[in-house]
């Protein structure tokens, strides 16, 4: 075997967004030694793209709230397939993890009185997201990763792992490659943090980067672990829809929880005429009452547009579906309108919503002071991954943990803006903990070189095809069949004929072919990056297949109701012994009676 | 409606300029060619890039000479007559094609004091600050890390001199901490002795390059420099930031 470059350390941390830099930090602390590899440049992952907050029950703006609150909200949100045990950790301690943030130097917007602002949200019952202006994923990460560089954490930028390594049944550290010259490297560790993120790319529209293969999730997978509630994908209601060079580009909710409005082609407030039932107790039944909302006016609702995203984003394709969308195929998001309510709207609106000025200005030509944006949904986020122990984070294998969007639990079939942001740090911070503790009670483990050897023979095979299709065309079709087929309306016939054309996928991105050499080839990265694509595309439809009905993010058409059979499963994903995908549904723990009540006293 | 870009292809041992010519839609940004040029004449071209939207400043290169972000370089705002250059940063060496060695910049990153509050202003663990005290720190805070400025500074870009001068990003980020209304550390001394703050003749290239529009020279470099001033070369200046430190640790 060739000598590959070996690196030793207690924890490795696979991923350097919200979640990977906040395990970092806390195993760090913990005083065991600490490897953090990230995909691209550090500081450069998708929570620096994350807008309008980080949701936690501060209280600051209004007293009312508190950690029984945001529980309830998530679990509503969730529509109760949640793992209860991880709404509530996260409940409850997503406060102390904003404060630390203040701690480590982060500068938040304030209230009048000099504590951190938060703003009103869709689904939460009260203001609650800490913000900086509609830029916040950044100061999260800055903030992260310049308390995080004085820690005496190993950064590996730009590194891929390419598969966990096992000694048995433990996980006992990973092999990948440096991008700069396509090296291989054995990151030997005790103990595995995943914390890649999600699986956009599987999309054509998407708000993600092109890092968003689902290399966590294949990983796990790969290593034993299961993976639940893969069929629900949060579609943000509000992406860039013109020009198509911009199209899925996010738009943040923010611009509604400042008061922005939903229209239809015809004028209409389109939101009004479908409010679910179990948010109409909640929900403004006028607009000047939802106007008054977003001001902080403590007595009334929110408008409907800040119902949660699976209901607004089938709301904008019911709209476009029936013919009453805008010229390019979305519908309108006006913020603009509110200078018929305040004197200084326009300077409001930058200083609010500052990106969002700018990024309409100069990609779209549009001043969002004065007209409105052309919306529609985009492929934003995943709720399931990793299924982990809701305190420890570490999943059915021995050593591996997930964090951040590639584990799952918390956010059930749907999950709230800014419920984002504060699951990275509370469940970052305990994967980090319970990882170093794991570290600290084991030993390095065996490395397999047979192991190794063949994920270095698969990974080199693009090279010594020379006459394959290229691995972009392979990613693009497969991109094209999951947003047709396995989008936001599902149903069986479409499902199935997705099942069928990701194994034709498959096939040829076995037979892709590359170009050039290994130093910094992106072909190359492509052809890599398609696998864990592949995985995670027939894991979503498979789960999406099996969950018959339609609860949060899934919509159904062929089963457009909830079903109470569902209602306390999870769908669970797993390799089987011969290597197929294994698909079943999987009893939720049992909710605790103090939980069961406060949600009944919170509805 | 086509259009020609001549991108730079090579490594660090040396390359050239190759001609790509590809079909141009509404709305597409530098970037977007790039991708199509990958994806169907140079699969293995390397550029950075993640967000596409301005907000990670990952896609920095030199497009007809002016350094921008690529995401947000629209190909309607330049002559298409004519082919569209797209190269390197100069200030970084190349690793290969479009993409530059950046890592000294994170080295330049640690050696800087790290935050360091007073103690909490409440009991619970919590601090106050006036919106209007923290506006300036925030404009900072806004710095995406794209390096367009350090690429654009003469004193990196000609003369090589990135062992003895930070750059304006880490000085705007040392004023960012320095202007904190709860940072309690004291960084001017390095500021005029490693971090090289004297060598900023104040031409502003960064400020013009900055696509965050950060007043980078008028509101952090000056302000420094007028610290570093007080500090070293003011008598009464200098005895009252001993006296506050004194005070402050």
């Amino acid at each position: 075997m060739p000598d590959y470059e070996t690196l030793e350390h207690d924890v490795l941390v696979i991923g350097a967004g919200g979640a990977g830099l906040r395990a970092a930090i806390e195993a760090s602390a913990a005083g065991v030694r600490v490897g953090l590899v990230c995909k691209s440049l550090l500081g450069k992952a998708h929570t620096v793209m994350a807008e309008g907050g980080i949701a936690a029950a501060l209280a600051n703006v209004d007293e009312r709230d508190n950690w029984k609150v945001h529980f309830a909200d998530t679990m509503r949100g969730g529509q109760y397939v949640n793992q209860w045990r991880m709404a509530e950790l996260h409940a409850k301690e997503a406060p102390d993890r904003v404060r630390e943030l203040e701690a480590w130097g982060a500068v938040f917007d304030r209230t009048k009185d000099g504590r951190i602002l938060q703003r009103h949200f869709g689904g939460h019952k009260y203001p609650r997201l800490a913000h900086v202006g509609d830029r916040t994923g950044l100061e999260m990460i800055r903030t992260l990763q310049d308390h995080g560089v004085h820690q005496g954490i190993d950064v590996y930028m730009e590194h891929t792992v390419l598969s966990l390594l096992k000694d048995d049944d433990r996980v006992v550290g990973a092999f990948g490659y440096e991008r700069e010259r396509g090296r291989f490297k054995i990151f030997r560790a005790k103990a595995v943090v995943l914390a890649t993120g999600g699986i956009g790319r599987a999309y054509k529209i998407t708000s993600n980067s092109w890092e968003y293969t689902g290399d966590g999730h294949t990983l796990a997978y790969n290593a034993g672990a299961g993976l639940i509630d893969m069929e629900f994908i949060q579609f943000h209601p509000t992406g860039m829809v013109w020009p198509p060079s911009v199209m899925g580009i996010l738009v943040t909710e923010g611009v509604r929880g400042e008061g922005g409005i939903l229209t239809n082609k015809e004028g209409r407030r389109f939101m009004f005429d479908a409010i679910p039932e179990n948010y109409r107790a909640q929900t403004a039944d006028n607009e000047e009452e939802g106007w008054l909302y977003c001001q902080g006016s403590k007595d009334a609702r929110r408008p409907p547009e800040l119902l949660t995203r699976d209901h607004v984003s089938r709301c904008i394709v019911r709209e476009i579906k029936e013919g009453r969308g805008s010229p390019h195929g979305g519908v309108y998001l006006d913020i603009s309108w509110i200078k018929q309510k305040l004197p200084n709207a326009a300077e409001h609106i930058k200083r609010k919503l500052p990106s969002m000025y700018h990024q309409f200005k100069q990609l779209a030509d549009i001043d969002i002071t004065e007209q409105p944006m052309e919306v529609g949904p985009t492929t934003h986020y995943i709720m399931g991954g990793v299924h982990v122990d809701p305190d420890t984070q570490m999943s059915r294998v021995a050593g591996l943990f997930a964090a951040g969007e590639c584990a799952a639990g918390i956010n059930g079939a749907n999950r709230l803006g800014g419920n984002s942001l504060s699951d990275l740090l509370v469940f970052g911070k305990r994967a980090g903990e319970f990882a170093a503790k794991f570290a600290k009670d084991n030993s390095l483990g065996k490395i397999d070189n047979n192991k190794i050897e063949s994920v270095v023979r698969e990974a080199l095979a693009p090279f010594d095809r020379s006459n394959g299709e290229s691995p972009y065309q392979v990613q693009k079709d497969l991109q094209d069949t999951m947003q047709n087929l396995v989008g936001i309306v599902r149903n069986e016939s479409e499902m199935r004929e997705a099942l069928g054309k990701l194994d034709g996928f498959k096939e040829r991105a076995e037979n892709a072919a590359i170009t050039g050499n290994r130093e910094y080839n992106p072909g190359w990265h492509t052809a890599l990056d398609l696998k864990n694509l592949l995985t995670v595309s027939e894991a979503i439809t498979l789960a999406a297949l099996e969950r018959k009905e339609s609860r949060g993010a899934q919509f159904r058409d062929d089963y457009p109701d909830k079903n109470e059979e569902f209602a306390k499963v999870n769908t669970m994903i797993t390799k089987a012994a011969d290597g197929s995908m294994n698909v079943r549904l999987e009893p939720l723990p049992e909710m605790p009676g103090y939980l069961k009540q406060v949600i009944e006293e919170i509805k | 409606m086509k259009a020609t870009f001549k991108i730079w292809r090579g490594d660090a041992k040396g390359g050239e300029f190759r001609d790509y010519t590809t079909e141009v839609a509404e709305g597409m940004v530098v970037l977007d060619a790039i991708h199509d040029i990958q994806r169907t004449q140079a699969p293995d071209l390397a550029c950075r890039w993640n967000c596409k939207a301005g907000k990670c400043g990952s896609c920095s290169a030199e497009v007809n000479g002016m350094p921008k972000l690529m995401c947000m370089t629209r190909l309607s705002d330049l002559p298409l007559e004519k082919p569209v250059t797209v190269e390197p940063m100069k200030a970084f060496s190349i690793l290969k094609d479009l993409v530059t060695d950046v890592s000294w910049n994170f080295r330049v990153k640690r050696k800087i004091k790290p935050f360091k509050p007073r103690s909490p202003d409440a009991p619970d663990g919590t601090w106050r600050m006036q919106q209007e005290d923290i506006d300036r720190v925030q404009e900072f805070r806004k710095c995406i890390e794209c390096f367009l400025c350090q690429d654009v500074c003469h004193v990196l870009r000609d003369h090589q001199m990135h062992e003895r001068f930070i750059g304006p990003r880490f000085l705007i980020h040392v004023a960012a901490l320095e202007m904190h209304p709860l940072d309690t550390e004291d960084r001017i001394e390095e500021l005029r002795n490693t971090q090289g703050i004297g060598y900023c003749n104040i031409t502003k290239c960064c400020t013009k390059v900055c696509p965050e529009s950060i007043q980078i020279t008028d509101n952090g470099i000056i302000p420094l420099k007028e610290r570093v001033v007080d500090d070293f070369y003011d008598p009464f200046g200098w005895i009252w930031r001993w006296m506050k430190k004194k005070r402050n640790s």
